[in-house]
């Protein structure tokens, strides 16, 4: 339980961080440790396998991108330096607003138990983690992603492979599309040639 | 040795796991300081030079000296640099590095696995750590402050992610023959055939991309010191790049090690030499694999960056994949 809390209080402090930092790659630094420990938390709740593919997919894969763009485009620079660096005045009432609702909607649920998270509905989260028939388990994830859930599981495939194929399509080759190869063959010894007139075409 | 061994069992958990963790942190210390000079000895024989033999006897005295100086060196953050994210970079490749070990099994015994936390995902936990390592390479790189640093992170994470996907294929061929993701498990289910005979091609993916995901020669564009000075650590002084340079030595030890563990079958003893313990043939073979890095190292030359991320893409990708999928039928047909 105090694990939570501190583990609680380090994913929000560190989503705080990420929202507020100046700088782009202060916010990616507060996501990762935002995800660490959001992964500390899965942990306690014995979901083990989740814990690790969220660290490999959200901080190994995505974050990771997030750097790398960002590191590209503002190499050193705030690129927020001369823009307006103040949330609406309206944030204030918003927040406190959203967050009495969220209390209240859980104390409905919950029944009264807010400050006392409840860990597990059966019993003890501690068990032998990880071996079959344990809540969070690999075998049981597995089983159950690829039996019982398998079209969600497919579908989900399938419209990730239609967003790659769409970046592809959007930001891939920038060459002419051509008909013909004997079209195509023209294109490059159009372009060989002005290459060898010394001007970029 | 029976009664020392109850003794130890007695502790409580925690102070159990805070021993294991400073002898194996010694030990990987260790073994980084004996595996530099070694390297440094290894390129120098293949090179016909004698290597580093002043510092004590046969050169022996070398790491010592080499970490008095870095310790004593001045430790300088250029002025574009962005402080925190530049000191933050080295503890970040450190820590990965080395919290790696604490899932690594060295040896088994009757009572249970060496080995500092058995965890049953294990191999997902060494995937997810590693996965973290770039981090330290493209923050470090990025809050320099100067191009070539910049360009040598960049180049990092292209090259860490594209190989990362291979390697992850690579694994996934030993996890449907052993069936489990335990690394202990792994290595027991290498009792007669250690698995780099039925996945030769799986293994030879992993070595091509283990080399890359540790950025070392001949996938060193990292730092690249015709191109880029240094790469990412080009700005990085003192103890600082010590940091880096030991973190890049454990990871080399680290993927010796996953090698052992996953494809040269671990503790196993071959032909049936079980008279020597277990954990020495863990560190023979994480050993041989060691020096074949070195080995590489002095052989072959740079690639080129756009060379390297065609064969990362092009050739290991759809190897590793087709390799997945023989797999995957062989053993759904064997029942």
């Amino acid at each position: 339980m105090i694990a939570f809390w501190i583990v609680g209080a380090i994913v929000v402090a560190s989503a705080v961080w990420t929202v507020t930092a100046r700088k782009p790659v202060y916010s990616v630094v507060g996501l990762l440790i935002n995800f660490a420990a959001l992964a500390a938390l899965y942990l306690s709740l014995s979901a083990e396998f989740l814990a690790v593919i969220q660290i490999i997919v959200y901080s190994g894969a995505i974050l990771i991108l997030f750097l790398f763009v960002i590191a590209l485009l503002s190499s050193g620079v705030a690129p927020f330096a001369q823009g307006p660096n103040r949330l609406p005045r309206i944030v204030v009432p918003a927040v406190a607003i959203v967050a009495v609702a969220l209390v209240g909607l859980v104390a409905g649920i919950n029944g009264a138990a807010i400050l006392t998270p409840s860990v597990s509905p059966s019993g003890s989260p501690l068990g032998p983690v990880g071996s079959a028939g344990v809540f969070g388990s690999v075998a049981d994830f597995g089983k159950a992603l690829f039996t019982t859930h398998l079209l969600p599981f497919e579908v989900t495939a399938l419209i990730l492979m239609v967003a790659v194929i769409g970046v592809v399509m959007l930001a891939g080759d920038q060459t002419p599309y051509v008909g013909s190869s004997k079209q195509a063959a023209r294109v490059e010894r159009q372009a060989r040639e002005a290459i060898l007139r010394g001007g970029d075409r | 040795m029976q009664a020392a061994l109850g003794t130890l069992n007695a502790l409580p958990v925690w102070l159990l796991i805070l021993i294991k963790s400073a002898v194996l942190l010694l030990v990987v210390v260790t073994s980084f300081a004996y595996a530099m000079l070694a390297e440094r000895k290894i390129l120098g024989w293949m090179q016909l030079r004698p290597g580093p033999n002043r510092v004590g006897p046969w050169g022996l005295m070398q790491p010592a000296a080499d970490a008095a100086k870095l310790i004593l060196k001045e430790d300088l953050t250029p002025k574009t640099a962005d402080p925190l994210i530049y000191k933050l970079a080295p503890f970040i490749s450190l820590l990965t590095a080395f919290s790696v070990y604490a899932v690594i099994p060295w040896g088994a015994s009757p009572s249970g696995t060496w080995a500092i936390g058995n965890v049953n995902a294990g191999i997902l936990f060494l995937l997810a750590i590693t996965s973290i390592g770039v981090y330290g390479i493209s923050l470090g790189g990025w809050a320099s402050g100067s191009k070539y640093p910049l360009l040598g992170s960049v180049r990092s994470t292209a090259q860490m992610i594209s190989y990362e996907l291979a390697m992850s294929l690579s694994f996934v061929g030993v996890l449907i023959l052993s069936g489990t993701t335990s690394l202990a498990g792994i290595v027991s289910a290498q009792a007669t055939w250690w698995f780099f005979i039925p996945q030769c091609v799986g293994f030879l993916v992993y070595v091509v991309t283990a080399v890359a995901e540790t950025n070392r020669a001949p996938f060193d564009l990292v730092e690249a010191e015709t191109e880029l000075v240094a790469g990412f650590h080009t700005e990085y002084s003192g103890l600082r790049f010590g940091l880096f340079f030991i973190a890049e030595y454990v990871n080399m030890l680290t993927v010796s090690c996953i090698a052992t563990l996953l494809f040269l079958g671990g503790w196993n003893a071959p032909f049936g030499l079980t008279m020597i313990p277990g954990v020495l043939w863990f560190v023979a073979k994480v050993g041989a694999f060691m020096f074949f890095y070195m080995w590489l190292r002095a052989t072959l030359p740079r690639l080129r960056y756009d060379r390297l991320m065609a064969f990362g893409w092009k050739v290991l990708l759809p190897v590793a994949t087709l390799n997945l999928i023989v797999t995957a039928v062989v053993v759904a047909l064997r029942g």
